[in-house]
């Protein structure tokens, strides 16, 4: 609860509405002391007074009556009749919402359809329909204004109660012999109180309105008696020649209920899981980069060559480092693949090297990718553009959630060509997404650029990725886990028709996996990572061979293989460090079965031995 | 497809009939006795009764309901007490009025709702997205009513751009030109709460998709970004808006009472507020009925426009 409120007191505007919501709940509160004249008291030689002429603060109105003590007294009234209908409403509706959820099957069915039935009309007419039946008065709107909000009350509340009977402590506490009444007593309602409140802090400005609103109309609190809709109502005849009198009590009520939708934003905010990790921040279209000034930029042979690349996150004003002075490089028509456990820094490589990592949090600290004797994180927005899809492409690794559900697979094949190339013709576009599509061998491909994704399997939605990869003839295709979400005999297939298409039309490849035996099969060179780093680099058949990095041998030991009989894998004990618990030396000492004193001693460097590299201060001499 | 709309369109029958059991229903919850209430307290009791042989009060609830019903399906809406004429000719006459009004206020909401959504989403916690933040918060809080007032001090008595009141000059009027000047600050002041939901909501849904995997995907393509807002994002995000679009139909159709009164608009909700307060239940029950069914329609309308826009429903 306080951090509750800090978190409030710490949002301005949410403070703001709390201070504006405290000050007109205290002066309606202390009204009857302030010995204010009557509100009601007639006095037509006064009407239509000036503000701040003889005492009268803020005038008077059509029969002369003191619009300061009338304005409080009314905000007073507007106030209690508001929270008495959102007390009604919440009570209501919370109960209807329990024993739905609770009881489930025909009751739940029986209120929910009633409920729906309710929702069927738009609120503010079934207002006006049950104050033609009650008649008008202040009491009959509260009723009105309370009837219509139950819907509200009883659909949040059911929700979260059926997700929580649902849940395993509930279960638990039947399990256990309870009855159901404690159960709601001690396990429902605590969980429940914060959409309770959430409910009511976003309701109660709305039904505060709405009671207004229909005394506005006439329909609610009647001569003498006013709140400050009624206020209003009386004060429109004099609209044009007296202003002031319809101005004061439209202000008040567009203070209280802006005050209190402050408050009520904050409150939800607050109670926001998501808000409070930063789930919900845009991410910007390349990832921020912010390096030292003098990049040197070496010339290469190579197709792209990447030097001491250094991705973070901030979070919290902390700032993590995601991956740490990653060097590899690829030459044209080769295939490079990157090794790793989860979150060994893996794809946030492969996305940093065109700014795709999501920022925020993610900003590039440092590095240079050269590709085609080219800087790619000194490029702008556009020029990075049109590098993306064009000459360096992607395939990634979950093809449900990849592709648009709501674009056809033909507009998303087209798409790709059309944003780098728009003087083609739509029909010549779709001949060559045809081929695109026949080339993944897809059978039917006319009808399959009619389809939509989640008509397709995940295997030909992952060869539809391949396609896109593909489209505009890439010199470089980077697959972040191309077959991690597919079955293992889709896998085969989809590797299968990856590697032919590289090899036959000479692309590099940029491969991502965690599985050495997919690796074994299709790559030339291997980098190994482990926290952010590249432990250990080299020609795969060599590295696969003789590991020189005892991670990388704990980790051919723990990879299966098929009709090997060398027994169980192996596990490597332990977890991966926190990255943002690194120590000096090798992030693997911990693990590390060869571990001695100096390993945590300080940086390891990188020890190269003819065309392999890797960082441990055993030089490779792993024989045990 | 066709045949689902086909099922769709159907569909409306059972509702319908819900909302006129539901009306039939509140309708008849009304203490006392509509004869004595005609006829006045002086009424002998032979007479009452006469009265409700002649109205068929005599008979059953559900046998009520049914000629009741019949009676409506043949047009007659009854009659009003306070009017003395049919209800349904009154109706009519008032209702394209409202839709007018309420059909223009809810294209401009959906517009600028939208809109200012998108801009705030995409310059997340930049300039544009306060200053439409702050607004939208202004725009939620001010009842309509008392925006309407402070428009017509403004704009119609101070800076005379536009006639405060009514749907049509009283003379020499009566064309378009003429119905646009009367209708821009109605369709505006009605518009402007319902606006400050959709904005909100539609920040809230393009910031979740702007998150998905297929943003990254499009963006990877090298897909500019505006095209990534609108194509990807905000298409997805229709899916989630589009029913909130439904939501504040109703809210547009049934608000519109507030700004008839403000602007002497001549439409069924300032009809409605007077027949409550002549007690002229006749002429509510057919208020409440036409708007409730417009309501009705529009969501299944609403319903095949999701449809189109989601092929996953589709199948």
């Amino acid at each position: 609860m306080r951090v509750l409120y800090k978190k409030i007191i710490r949002n301005r505007l949410a403070g703001f509405g709390a201070a504006l919501v405290s000050i007109i709940c205290f002066l309606s509160l202390i009204t009857p002391f302030l010995g204010l004249p009557d509100p009601n008291v007639i006095d037509t030689s006064k009407r239509f007074m000036m503000p701040l002429v003889d005492g009268y603060i803020f005038g008077a109105d059509h029969l002369g009556r003191d619009i300061l003590s009338r304005l409080l007294w009314g905000t007073r009234l507007s106030i209690f009749v508001g929270l008495v209908a959102a007390l009604i409403a919440a009570s209501i509706g919370s109960v209807i919402g329990i024993l739905a959820g609770l009881y489930g099957g025909k009751a739940d069915t029986l209120l929910m359809r009633s409920i729906d039935v309710l929702m069927a009309f738009p609120y503010i007419l079934l207002a006006l329909a049950i104050v033609a039946v009650l008649g008008p008065g202040l009491m009959n709107a509260l009723i009105a204004v309370a009837i219509v909000n139950i819907p509200f009350f009883a659909r949040n509340v059911r929700g979260v109660t059926l997700s929580l009977v649902q849940s395993d402590f509930i279960a638990a506490a039947r399990l256990s012999g309870r009855n159901t009444f404690s159960i709601l007593l001690f396990e429902l309602l605590p969980n429940l109180v914060s959409v309770i409140i959430v409910a009511f802090s976003t309701t109660i400005g709305w039904m505060i309105l709405e009671t207004a609103g229909l005394s506005f109309l006439g329909l609610g609190s009647q001569p003498p008696q006013s709140d400050l809709g009624s206020m209003l109502g009386e004060a429109r005849a004099a609209l044009i020649t007296h202003p002031h009198t319809s101005f004061i009590p439209g202000l008040m009520i567009f203070a209280i209920v802006m005050g209190i939708n402050l408050l009520g934003d904050g409150i939800r905010d607050a109670l926001d899981p998501r808000l409070a990790k930063g789930m919900l921040r845009r991410s910007q279209p390349i990832t921020y980069i912010d390096r030292q000034k003098n990049i040197s930029l070496p010339n290469t042979i190579n197709l792209i060559s990447v030097n001491d690349l250094q991705t973070e996150f901030q979070i919290d004003n902390k700032k993590i480092k995601a991956i740490r002075n990653v060097s590899f490089s690829i030459e044209k028509g080769q295939c490079l693949a990157i090794v790793g456990e989860s979150g060994s820094g893996k794809s946030v490589t492969a996305l940093s090297l065109t700014g795709l990592v999501a920022s925020p949090p993610a900003v590039i600290s440092g590095g240079v990718v050269n590709f085609q004797n080219i800087d790619i994180l000194s490029l702008n927005y556009e020029e990075i553009r049109k590098i993306r899809g064009k000459k360096i492409s992607y395939i990634f690794q979950d093809p449900n959630s990849s592709l648009h559900p709501l674009h056809s697979i033909g507009d998303q094949l087209i798409e790709v060509m059309l944003v780098h190339e728009s003087k083609f013709k739509r029909h010549i576009l779709e001949e060559r997404a045809i081929q695109l599509l026949k080339d993944v061998m897809i059978a039917n491909p006319e009808r399959v650029m009619n389809s939509y994704p989640h008509e397709l399997s995940g295997g030909m939605r992952q060869r539809i990725g391949i396609a896109i990869a593909l489209a505009n003839d890439p010199e470089l295709i980077i697959a972040d886990e191309p077959t991690t979400a597919l079955d293992v005999t889709v896998q085969a297939q989809i590797l299968d028709i990856l590697n032919r298409l590289r090899i036959q039309r000479g692309l590099s490849l940029l491969f991502i996996s965690h599985d050495m035996n997919v690796i074994a099969s299709i790559s030339d060179k291997i980098a190994i990572m482990y926290a952010g780093q590249i432990i250990e680099t080299g020609p795969t058949q060599e590295v696969l061979d003789q590991p020189f990095h005892p991670y990388t041998k704990a980790l051919l030991a723990c990879s299966p293989q098929i009709g090997s009989s060398l027994g169980l894998p192996k596990p490597i004990k332990g977890m991966p460090p926190l990255m943002e618990e690194l120590s000096e030396g090798c992030s693997f000492a911990p693990r590390c079965s060869y571990f001695t004193k100096d390993c945590n001693k300080e940086p390891i460097v990188l020890s190269t031995i003819e065309n392999r590299s890797f960082r441990c201060i055993k030089k490779g001499s792993l024989d045990a | 497809m066709p045949r689902y709309i086909f099922f769709r369109i159907l569909s409306i029958i059972p509702v319908l009939l819900g909302l006129t059991l539901i009306v039939f229903i509140i309708m008849s919850l009304i203490p006392g006795d509509p004869a004595t209430a005609i006829l006045g307290s002086y009424a002998t009791p032979e007479n009452v009764a006469r009265l409700n042989q002649q109205l068929g009060l005599d008979k059953p609830l559900f046998q009520r309901y049914f000629i009741w019903l019949s009676n409506l399906i043949q047009g007659d809406f009854g009659r009003s007490m306070s009017l003395n004429r049919p209800v349904i000719d009154e109706i009519l006459e008032r209702f394209s009025a409202t839709l007018i009004l309420s059909g223009t206020a809810f294209v401009l909401c959906s517009f600028i709702g939208i809109l200012a959504g998108v801009i705030s989403a995409t310059r997340q916690y930049g300039l544009a997205d306060k200053l439409i933040t702050l607004t939208v918060l202004i725009g939620i809080s001010i009842p309509s009513f008392f925006l309407g007032m402070m428009m017509i001090l403004y704009f119609a008595v101070r800076l005379r751009w536009f006639p405060a009141s009514g749907m049509y000059a009283l003379y020499g009027g009566g064309d378009f030109i003429d119905l646009l000047n009367h209708l821009i600050m109605p369709a505006v002041a009605l518009a402007i709460v319902a606006a400050g939901v959709i904005a909100r909501l539609s920040r809230a849904a393009m910031l979740e998709v702007l998150r998905l995997d297929f943003i990254r995907t499009a963006r990877a393509k090298g897909v500019p970004e505006k095209r990534v807002i609108i194509r990807h994002a905000l298409r997805y995000s229709m899916v989630s808006i589009l029913p909130i679009l439904g939501l504040q139909a109703g809210f547009v159709l049934s608000g519109a009472v507030y700004i008839e009164i403000v602007f002497q608009w001549p439409g069924v909700g300032r009809m409605m507020v007077d027949a409550i307060l002549a007690r002229d239940i006749m002429l509510v029950q057919g208020g409440v009925l036409f708007v409730a069914a417009c309501y009705v329609i529009f969501n299944i309308i609403v319903d095949v426009v999701q449809l189109w826009l989601d092929p996953r429903i589709r199948s």
